[in-house]
């Protein structure tokens, strides 16, 4: 089913920004809701083997969410979610930095940026993700290095990742 | 100035060059057969990926060969492919996540 959606991955690594695009095969509130409802953003944001668990979420502007990514091993890693701006069912804004277990923020952290929109029963999502440094994605990486099992390292893989495109 | 691979590898066309030269080396003028747009602007392209060292040349008579330089492809390659294949994972659940929903509300 997923296969026909739309997957583009870019990294601009000078400007410090990811883009990321991707179509759902739903409509749009019920993808508003799955990225902005920490009920079902704890189904899908942490990739398997991790789990996501949400300590509390205010969806609103100034509002927060504290959040842990869970390692098979039980390691827990926190963070936390400004919002800074809301656009229902259009677009929302957050700053996210790691944390300790007592909500004490990491910096520098992330800017996200969120745009939604729908046709013929297809939501299609823009990411942009900003990075103050990029040392701090590649730490995101050796993260979540850990959760996965041996990974694709020759170049076919690559290539086919590039042709989709 | 040295130029950075990923900023080079963030530019469509150039994406699809490199698909292009992993099958075999090329002149400039057998790529830019490929692309709808003037054999100035590919060797743009290809002085970019060269100063990455992505793509590599070689003389062959009196015609450039471009391909790919493999070992700089593998590193973006590991670096890129784990952090997308994150992405991936997340948008996957997300899919299960959707259908799901779906089906309780009918």
């Amino acid at each position: 089913m997923s296969n026909d959606l739309l997957f583009d991955f870019t990294v601009d690594k000078e400007a410090r920004k990811v883009f990321i695009t991707r179509e759902f095969a739903a409509e749009l509130p019920l993808v508003w809701d799955a990225f902005t409802k920490a009920e079902f953003l704890d189904q899908w944001m942490a990739p398997a083997p991790m789990k996501a668990k949400t300590k509390y979420m205010n969806f609103e502007v100034g509002g927060k969410r504290f959040y842990a990514m869970i390692a098979p091993d039980g390691t827990e890693k926190w963070a936390i979610q400004r919002y800074n701006s809301i656009t229902p069912k259009t677009n929302f804004q957050m700053s996210n930095a790691f944390a300790d277990k007592d909500e004490n923020p990491e910096l520098p952290g992330s800017e996200w940026d969120y745009n939604f929109s729908e046709r013929d029963g297809i939501t299609t999502v823009k990411i942009m993700i900003y990075n103050e440094s990029f040392e701090r994605m590649e730490r995101i990486l050796e993260g979540f290095k850990l959760g996965f099992t041996a990974s694709l390292h020759n170049l076919d893989a690559l290539l086919a990742t590039l042709s989709k495109k | 100035m040295r130029r950075d691979i990923f900023q080079a590898i963030a530019d469509p066309t150039r994406r699809a060059i490199i698909a292009l030269i992993a099958l075999q080396a090329m002149t400039p003028n057998a790529i830019a057969e490929n692309f709808n747009t003037t054999r100035q602007a590919i060797s743009k392209h290809l002085r970019i990926l060269t100063e990455c060292e992505l793509v590599k040349q070689e003389q062959e008579g009196r015609e450039i060969y471009y391909s790919l330089e493999l070992e700089k492809m593998k590193e973006i390659d590991k670096w890129l492919s784990q952090y997308r294949k994150i992405w991936e994972t997340r948008f996957n659940q997300l899919d299960n996540v959707l259908a799901t929903i779906k089906k309780q509300k009918k």
